[in-house]
């Protein structure tokens, strides 16, 4: 085949396949400008005839997504920041420290990779109520103060800081603290932004378990606030895909400028180097 | 501080939590799975019985559990071979020479896996709408009668099947993009020269260097297509005629909706030792193929 | 690409320490510190779908009354409000009061999460219990206690267009099932193949429900611990409700796949809606002008003239959590005036359970309410038992099997009173265990 055709084959079906993956979410932002009523017609409409910015104005003033956005916004940083020290702390200590058990120890806490987190919700919840943190910020964010996922990448990419460096400082009296503070921390900088971006990302598009624990309209994320929506306004679709758009975009936009970092998290947490 | 006591104090943080909030629960799990927890049991601790094993006898001779079970693993089972194939195809397609704006086309097929699930699956019911919906709309184009994908039983795991593809596929494509510019190019060369074509290339030289990135690949997927929970919470409720609920669709109504709280969590470890199971199987699968 | 974290070079355990437990405090901050705290009393109140939306009007006038007393409402869906007042329930984290439809209260009784209001009805002079409609007031009590105050019913009525029904031949609404589905027969030959005669939502229990009401056998039997679906009350309103779809008066579908139900309404896609009476207020905001003379509301036929339906609504209930129930009281009592009810009733159609706010020229003289007023005194309550959520979603599959699955109503109709009876297995022996102590 010669290398026109097989170009044009090659990128033709690379169009049809982006067109695959972009359509719904351009769609969405067609319809969120439209007339309410106006995409329950047929033949479908794919732009507004008369595009407005009603629906947004209706989801703000009435349904008070400004408060389940910022919502998110709190959840979402306050996992990523916090989880970040936990699991940097543990997946250094994992690949560079040797202290009794550690092998084993991490062998084992593999397996939680395999539990579905659902199986602990039920207690979990049991737990949250317990502690009072339930319908509150913290009962979302305290459970996902550390993750296997965040400790297995970061001790993937911590056993390539060359052993030397950190010989070098315990021979020159630094106490291990220090070494973590002062060598570790800063040769870990391409993967704290990996580890953060994924973090944050998951974290704000996460949806069963704040949907459990968050009852009060007051303290619900936009995932969780977006599903009540749409079963109670199953019929204003416009209103609907305001609401979509209004709680991927802020992911979307974080990925597209940091999308380097998360693909580069993504294969190290999954292709062993 | 030598280097065990720093080891156990860097690493104590994250165990905690991970024991507190994780761990310790999914203990307590297997406990209440024991008990015959319910709305009376909420009412008052008085209330609560040990059944045993009763639990897990009551949901294996339940029809809606085996239903659930049927409907999780036709999603897996058709479901993660399309999402792999879906994904190698894009791949092959962005590792191509011929292939240009590289980078364009990369964010845009990943662009779906970042998106928040709940809302996309509203706009996916709305394009899916029998009447006002877009892909209805483009298959009688094509002279294809309207589909009632969500009101229709024999439809609508079909029609969740392919918006976890259009959601997923991205995600694996990346694992396997990096799988395919790993392998060397003079293997290539020297299969041209030898005359092969480019099936047989693909067949010889691609899938075996491929191997070990697609059985991690479909581990993942398995594992994280037996979840299935978001997308028939949103769309469908388990409807019609629970042709959607999944076993962990399943799982939430009998914990979360009924505060059956001791049959919710033995279907919990029921699902997990499925998910242990397929795993398991996978990698022997796999170690076999590689073997041979 | 800057880290997000520095820690100062010359960092010290002591430092590193602090910073963590700055973090740690921070996060227990977080979860401890749920709201500002204020001198003023702040009450929350839960609502479900339209009413959560309007009694903010009627409250604003509440707190100039009660400057001292301010009330938050937060609107949960109707799919979803029964799980999260549970969910609610187990963590502790119920409001002050809520708008709790009457079939769920034997069930949130049950688990204690109500309290007696019987103390504050026999000191109040706004609420006077004669007042009320007596098979609205009974649903409020359970085993001899009074948990609700009723604060609006609801009871299914037929919507339907009378401009297609005279188009068709039907001159007067009919009163029996028979004439009815005459009538069915007429409108659906008269609207052709596209469209449909009458809507009966698959993923709704209600319009099931209310039909097997009319009849005389009761839901449950044994003193409401098994099922009775296989009686020949029930399979008479069952097999009339099936030929509905059988004859494809009715097309086999769900609520979310109408697109807009009120929209499908205007356009003659069907034209009998079973609903309720906040349908009134929303028919009237969106069905176009020119339609507003097509529509009226009649009666549900019965086997052999009207019969009664379920009596539905929403009671005021005040939780046992409550920190507050002397305002919630204050604002049950307020939100119980017939002046408020006639009020309420203006922004959202429904319909007031006390016959004194009934006696008011403007709903008097209401001709899409006269209907629900006549089958007010008919209405029937629910079976008063926690399950029968529960048991009601049993009701609404077994009515898509019939339907979608084409199964053999005699094959349905014994699964379901074999699931119902496996539903209520726990309250036999609790009842059973307590018998045997006496």
């Amino acid at each position: 085949m010669n290398a026109r055709v097989s170009g044009v084959l090659v990128n033709g079906a690379l169009v049809a396949i982006a067109a695959f993956a972009l359509f719904p979410l351009l769609w969405m932002l067609s319809v969120s400008f439209m007339q309410p009523g106006e995409a329950s017609a047929f033949p479908p409409p794919i732009l507004p005839a008369h595009a407005t910015f009603a629906n947004y104005r209706e989801l703000f003033e009435r349904a008070g997504m400004g408060r389940y956005l910022f919502n998110s916004l709190i959840v979402a940083s306050a996992i990523t920041t916090l989880s970040l020290l936990c699991n940097l702390a543990a997946g250094y200590a994992f690949a560079k420290l040797r202290f009794r058990g550690r092998d084993r120890l991490f062998k084992s806490l593999l397996v939680a990779l395999l539990i579905p987190a659902q199986v602990a919700m039920i207690p979990l919840f049991l737990i949250m109520k317990s502690l009072h943190l339930v319908n509150s910020y913290g009962g979302v964010i305290v459970p996902a103060l550390a993750t296997m996922f965040g400790i297995y990448l970061v001790r993937q990419y911590a056993r390539s800081i060359p052993q030397e460096l950190i010989e070098a400082a315990r021979i020159d009296g630094a106490g291990e603290l220090r070494i973590f503070a002062t060598i570790v921390l800063p040769l870990l900088k391409p993967i704290v932004a990996t580890l953060a971006i994924f973090t944050f990302l998951s974290s704000w598009n996460d949806f069963m378990w704040p949907l459990i624990v968050l009852s009060d309209e007051a303290w619900q994320t936009a995932p969780v606030a977006l599903a009540g929506l749409s079963r109670e306004h199953v019929q204003d679709n416009e209103l609907m895909m305001a609401g979509s758009v209004v709680t991927t975009l802020p992911v979307l936009a974080l990925f597209l400028v940091l999308q380097r970092h998360y693909i580069q998290g993504l294969l190290l947490g999954s292709v062993k180097g | 501080m030598n280097e065990n006591r720093a080891g156990w104090l860097l690493s104590a943080p994250a165990l905690i939590v991970l024991g507190a909030f994780f761990f310790v629960p999914v203990l307590a799990a297997f406990a209440l799975s024991l008990t015959d927890f319910d709305l009376y049991a909420l009412a008052d601790l008085h209330n609560l019985r040990f059944v045993w094993f009763g639990n897990y006898v009551d949901v294996l001779t339940r029809p809606l559990f085996w239903k659930s079970l049927v409907n999780t693993l036709y999603f897996v089972g058709v479901g993660v071979p399309l999402s792999i194939a879906a994904s190698l195809g894009s791949a092959m397609l962005l590792d191509s020479q011929r292939a240009r704006w590289k980078g364009f086309f990369r964010t845009a097929l990943f662009a779906p896996v970042v998106t928040t699930v709940v809302a996309v699956a509203v706009i996916w019911r709305y394009l899916l709408h029998t009447r006002y919906g877009l892909i209805n709309y483009t298959l009688a184009h094509f002279g294809i009668a309207p589909i009632d994908w969500l009101g229709d039983p024999h439809w609508s795991m079909p029609a969740i099947i392919l918006f976890a593809v259009w959601k997923n596929f991205g995600y694996n494509m990346i694992i396997l993009l990096a799988g395919l510019q790993s392998i060397p190019p003079d293997l290539y060369e020297a299969a041209r020269i030898d005359g092969a074509s480019a099936t047989q290339q693909f067949r010889h030289i691609t899938l075996p260097m491929l191997r070990p990135v697609l059985l991690l690949v479909s581990i993942i997927t398995v594992s994280g297509y037996f979840q299935l929970f978001a997308e028939p919470y949103v769309m469908t409720q388990g409807d019609p005629l629970q042709s959607t609920v999944s076993v962990l669709y399943f799982m939430y109504e009998e914990g979360f909706k009924w505060w059956s709280l001791g049959r919710a969590s033995a279907i919990a470890f029921l699902l997990f030792a499925l998910i242990l199971a397929a795993t398991v199987l996978l990698q022997r699968f796999g170690r076999r193929g590689e073997m041979a | 690409m800057q880290a997000p974290v520095t820690i100062q070079s010359s960092g010290n355990v002591r430092q590193h320490a602090g910073l963590v437990g700055l973090m740690l405090g921070l996060a227990a901050a977080l979860g401890g510190c749920a709201r500002e705290p204020t001198d003023r009393v702040v009450l929350r109140m839960w609502g479900i779908g339209r009413e959560a939306e309007v009694v903010p009007a009627l409250l604003a006038d509440f707190e100039r009354l009660h400057p001292s007393i301010r009330v938050d409402v937060q609107a949960l869906p109707l799919t979803g409000a029964h799980e999260k007042l549970l969910t609610a329930f187990a963590g502790d984290a119920l409001p002050d009061l809520a708008q709790l439809g009457n079939t769920w209260l034997p069930e949130m009784a049950a688990l204690g999460a109500l309290s007696p209001l019987q103390p504050f009805v026999a000191a109040s002079r706004v609420i006077q219990p004669a007042d009320y409609f007596g098979g609205i007031w009974d649903t409020n009590v359970i085993d001899g206690e009074l948990f609700g105050i009723p604060w609006y019913v609801d009871t299914r009525l037929a919507f339907y267009r009378k401009d297609i029904l005279e188009a068709a031949g039907i001159p007067a609404p009919p009163r029996t099932w028979a004439e009815w589905s005459t009538a069915l027969a007429a409108v659906k030959a008269h609207v052709g193949p596209e469209r449909y005669a009458i809507l009966l939502p698959l993923n709704e229990y209600e319009p099931l429900l209310n039909l097997a009401v009319q009849e005389a056998d009761p839901l449950l039997k044994d003193n409401d611990t098994r099922g009775n679906f296989q009686s020949a009350g029930f399979r008479r309103a069952f097999a009339f409700y099936l030929d509905a779809f059988h004859k494809d008066w009715a097309p086999e579908m769900s609520a979310t796949q109408i697109s807009n139900v009120w929209d499908e309404f205007g356009a003659g896609f069907f034209s009998y809606f079973i609903t309720g009476p906040w349908n009134v207020g929303e028919f009237k905001r969106r069905l176009p002008r020119r339609l507003q003379n097509d529509w009226a509301t009649m009666p549900l036929p019965g086997p052999n003239g009207p019969g009664g339906a379920i009596a539905g609504g929403s009671s005021l209930v005040l939780f046992k959590q409550s920190k507050h129930p002397r305002e919630v009281w204050q604002l049950i009592e307020f939100l119980s005036e017939p002046a408020q009810q006639l009020r309420f009733h203006e922004l959202c159609g429904d319909l007031p359970p006390r016959r004194s706010s009934w006696a008011d020229p403007a709903l008097a003289s209401d001709r899409y309410a006269s209907a629900f007023r006549e089958q007010l005194e008919n209405a029937k309550p629910a079976p008063k038992v926690p399950e029968w959520e529960r048991i009601a979603q049993q009701v609404r599959l077994a009515s898509e099997r019939a339907v979608r699955g084409h199964e053999s109503p005699d094959i349905v109709l014994r699964d379901l009173d074999q699931r119902t009876d496996e539903i209520l297995e726990k309250r036999r022996s609790m009842l059973a265990a307590s018998k045997e102590r006496k």
